[in-house]
């Protein structure tokens, strides 16, 4: 028989054993899993030429900065450098975020349901501004704003995804003047406009949005290569809508596939501000195509929306005020290919409506089409109840399964500048207000310049960021410090080379 | 013949001998002179001569992309096309003209003197001043920048320089010339003659003044006024600390989907180029501009106007197409007095979409004024000549 202690110390030894399988196999242990930033590259991983990922060329190669509730996330941007991921944990934010950089990502961190919150108390008029290129939004949750919910001013390669948005003001999520976007997995409701407003970019996929009780859904305007898929549009004034707004810089819409969305219930009052284009917009839109060209119409599920299911109409139609020469206002080669349509004209409004009644019918149309265009077309005209599609031919293509992405291929890269062309562009654009070879200006004559600091670009660069007056014949130079290390040294030597 | 006869022939033939070599002489000692030319041989801040004479624009907005290529955009965008390629010499000599009062019908008025460069290139006052002291209708148009539009005047009617400066040279009301007497009187500059030999070489040398030479000179020194070095511009090319605090907060207002500045005013320039109804009030006693309807025809473009640029905009007060507003806070305050506020009772006036109530505080009013006043920057502001080639003195 064993001693005592033998037996205690064995129970104690799987007492102990036990305690620490338990922790390993059912506690909730600290586990760290990053979210990949996903600006970056990992997404290049196994990505193939049929998935509608983003492509970056970037690694991740950036620090990352986390915000805790009770910080500032304007702060964690402002020491952001190009490539860092910024992580916003659960908390409540009331700030409007601007991001002039560009390759940031921010992310919120969602724990326990908890999500880190923007709160713009109906006093704050946006909660992300940026005109940076590649930024990432995602996982945040943003309300009560009075302008937008993400606003982008000429960001290309942008990334929104997986955000809620409610009650933002004018816009959900607003890129402007972009190219090569993706907006997915977004949640967004109460919006006085657009919920998801492409608004002159090129090359924008909106994947696998939830958007409802929105004045419009989804709104691609003037801009161009746009894919649309797998949306789910429900009871706003108007589902999803490509259209041409006159007096615009950027003038045209076309190219845009519109595929695999539910557009179903769209019936919602029109709570546009008054002047604005979709406060014109007749509650039941389900889609709207007004004036832009090469829309295609496929394999959507389009139900009870109690004005019509497809409107197609010309400018001077849907928005006779609003006057632009430069815009052209016919709706060219629409193509309608298999689509769900029942239930939709249950309650046709305003012109719908009186035009129906010349037709002895009470109900409005799934499709319905007025005004100029030419050269549309439709697959299987005969299944649905439509009304001015009479010089639509049959259509030429069956799917579009060939487009899986309106993506571009690799991302827009920046315009790329060499050395000498930066020196060159920094001297006339910046120097030569005050210095120019054999004349003298406000400041000695370049090839003084060139004397003083001969073989030695630094020097110049030295001397731009922190000026010391060298001569008693001429003013004090102001630092030039604002110009980026890169412009300085590129004018240091531009300056030692020049010639003339 | 008596002797006194023969001393006057002789010193007259003397005198004509002397005449004479005076006369052939300077041909040979000449060569040995260099030419020294009248006109800037350089090409302004702001532009780089190429090897064929013309003046290149050049700034750090060169380094970015422009979506679809109409120069609005963001902070880092590029800017709209440019209308450069003019000759130093060109510049320099619209220059001269561009100050000089022969360019009006009595000599009392330059181009400079609705455009003057202490005014930001406008004159200070809510509707210009023309010939006779007649009161013209609107204001004058600020020139910095003008070598980016595609449109000129308030109402958009002239798309070239060229075909706009024929306005106010000939208008009546404004600097009441003619082109006969433009021609005849600058034809009668012998200076002005020398100059328009050098800044159109291939022109033949006795040949006179055209009117063309006129106007693409005066159109050169125009696009030569370039503003894009302001704090504003440091910012956007990626110094951060040039703005303050304020100013930033004002530029969030400004490129907010609230305040909605942006969507007009657009950067890099600060105008998107088109006409917008907003609906200002004219001030007491004018009746309503029409704008853009007239020269258009079209009813939809009544009260519409071109959208102007806000560069230098501190620099060009009072405010608006017949400078109703005093002061730039009044001026952004009028945006959030309401869409249509100012509009007379029995207009229609189709406003334009933006204007709507954004309900700015008086705060995010005063920010905004804060970030107007960045788009100031007159470091390329140009000589004014120190003296005429019509002996005038610079009229500004």
């Amino acid at each position: 028989m064993k001693s005592t202690p033998f037996k205690i110390i064995a129970v104690l030894l799987i007492l102990g054993l036990g305690v620490y399988l338990g922790k390993l196999f059912f506690s909730s242990p600290e586990l760290s899993s990053l979210p990949l930033p996903s600006t970056i590259k990992y997404r290049n991983v196994g990505l193939s030429t049929d998935t509608t990922q983003l492509a970056q060329a970037n690694d991740f190669r950036g620090k990352i900065i986390e915000v805790k509730n009770g910080e500032l996330i304007q702060e964690a941007v402002k020491v952001a450098n190009p490539g860092d991921l910024i992580r916003v944990y659960p908390g409540t934010y009331s700030e409007n975020v601007y991001i002039d950089k560009d390759d940031i990502s921010l992310q919120g961190v969602v724990i326990n349901g908890e999500w880190p919150t923007l709160d713009g108390k109906k006093e704050i008029n946006d909660a992300f501004l940026y005109s940076g290129n590649g930024i990432l939004i995602e996982n945040f949750k943003i309300i009560n704003y009075k302008g937008n919910g993400v606003m982008g001013q000429a960001g290309n390669n942008f990334v929104i995804r997986n955000n809620w948005i409610i009650d933002t003001g004018v816009y959900g999520i607003f890129p402007q003047y972009g190219k090569n976007g993706l907006i997915e997995h977004n949640v967004l409701s109460v919006i006085a406009d657009a919920a998801i407003y492409v608004g002159m970019c090129d090359n924008v996929d909106v994947l696998h949005n939830e958007v409802f009780d929105n004045v419009a859904g989804i709104e691609i305007e003037n801009s161009r290569h746009c894919l649309v898929e797998n949306n789910y549009a429900h009871n706003n004034t108007g589902g999803i809508l490509a259209f041409i707004t006159p007096g615009l810089p950027i003038k045209t819409t076309f190219d845009v596939i519109l595929r695999n969305n539910f557009v179903v219930n769209n019936n919602h009052e029109n709570f546009g501000a008054p002047g604005s284009t979709v406060s014109g917009i007749p509650a039941g839109t389900g889609i709207l195509i007004m004036a832009a060209d090469d829309v295609i119409v496929e394999n959507n599920i389009i139900t009870g929306n109690n004005n019509t299911g497809i409107t197609i109409v010309d400018l001077a139609t849907g928005d006779p005020k609003a006057n632009d020469p430069n815009s052209e206002g016919n709706p060219d080669r629409v193509v309608i290919l298999d689509n769900i349509m029942y239930d939709n004209g249950n309650e046709p409004t305003g012109e719908i409506k009186a035009i129906m009644l010349t037709q002895l019918d009470t109900k409005g149309p799934d499709i319905f089409a007025y005004g100029g265009g030419m050269g549309s077309t439709i697959r299987d005209k005969n299944r649905y109840r439509s009304f001015g599609l009479d010089d639509y031919g049959p259509a030429l293509i069956n799917d579009t399964k060939d487009v899986p992405t309106m993506m571009t291929p690799s991302p827009v890269a920046p315009r790329s500048v060499s050395k000498e062309q930066l020196g060159e562009l920094t001297y006339y654009g910046v120097c030569a207000g005050c210095h120019a070879f054999g004349t003298r200006l406000i400041g000695p004559p370049t090839e003084i310049l060139q004397a003083i600091h001969a073989d030695n670009p630094q020097g110049i660069v030295d001397y731009i960021n922190n000026p010391t007056n060298l001569r008693e014949d001429y003013p004090e130079m102001p630092p030039q410090d604002y110009l980026s290390d890169e412009a300085k040294m590129a004018v240091a030597e531009y300056i030692l080379a020049l010639t003339e | 013949m008596s002797k006194k006869y023969v001393i006057l022939n002789s010193s007259i033939s003397g005198l004509l001998l002397v005449f004479l070599f005076v006369l052939l002489l300077p041909e040979k000692p000449s060569i040995s002179y260099e030419y020294i030319p009248k006109l800037s041989t350089n090409c302004p801040p702001g532009f780089k001569r190429s090897a064929s004479n013309e003046c290149i624009a050049q700034n750090l907005y060169m380094q970015y992309n422009s979506p679809n290529n109409k120069g609005v955009g963001g902070l880092q965008t590029g800017l709209p096309e440019i209308r450069d390629g003019f000759s130093p010499q060109e510049i320099d000599l619209g220059r001269y003209l561009f100050f000089d009062p022969i360019l009006s019908g009595d000599g009392s008025m330059s181009c400079a003197s609705c455009h003057s460069p202490a005014k930001g290139f406008s004159d200070g006052r809510a509707t210009s001043i023309g010939n006779n002291n007649h009161k013209l209708p609107r204001a004058a148009p600020s020139l910095w920048n003008v070598a980016y539009l595609k449109k000129l005047f308030w109402d958009g009617r002239a798309t070239s320089l060229e075909e706009q400066m024929q306005g106010p040279l000939f208008s009546e009301e404004e600097m009441n010339n003619s082109p006969e007497n433009l021609l005849e009187s600058l034809n009668n500059i012998e200076a002005y003659s020398e100059l328009f030999t050098e800044a159109f070489p291939e022109k033949s040398e006795n040949s006179s003044i055209e009117l063309d030479e006129i106007y693409t000179a005066i159109a050169a020194f125009q696009s030569s006024l370039i503003s894009l070095n302001s704090k504003y511009d440091r910012y956007a090319h990626g110094y951060h600390k040039a703005l303050n605090q304020r100013e930033i907060e004002g530029m969030n207002v400004f490129r907010s989907f609230v305040a909605r500045c942006a969507e007009c005013h657009t950067p890099p320039l600060f105008t998107n180029q088109q006409f917008a109804v907003i609906g200002t009030p004219e001030p007491d006693g004018l009746p309503l501009d029409p704008g853009a309807e007239v020269p258009f025809n079209d009813k939809s473009l009544r009260g519409a106007f071109k959208v102007p640029s806000l560069r230098n905009i501190e620099k060009t007060a009072p405010y608006m197409h017949s400078g109703n507003f005093k002061t730039l806070r009044e001026t952004v305050q009028f945006y959030t007095d309401g869409r249509g506020h100012a509009v007379p009772e029995d207009e229609d006036l189709i406003i334009h979409w933006h204007i709507w109530e954004p309900g700015l505080s008086d705060y995010e009013l005063d920010r905004l004024v804060d970030f107007l006043k960045t788009l100031t920057d007159e470091t390329f502001t140009p000589r004014i000549p120190e003296t005429l080639p019509s002996g005038l003195k610079p009229s500004v």
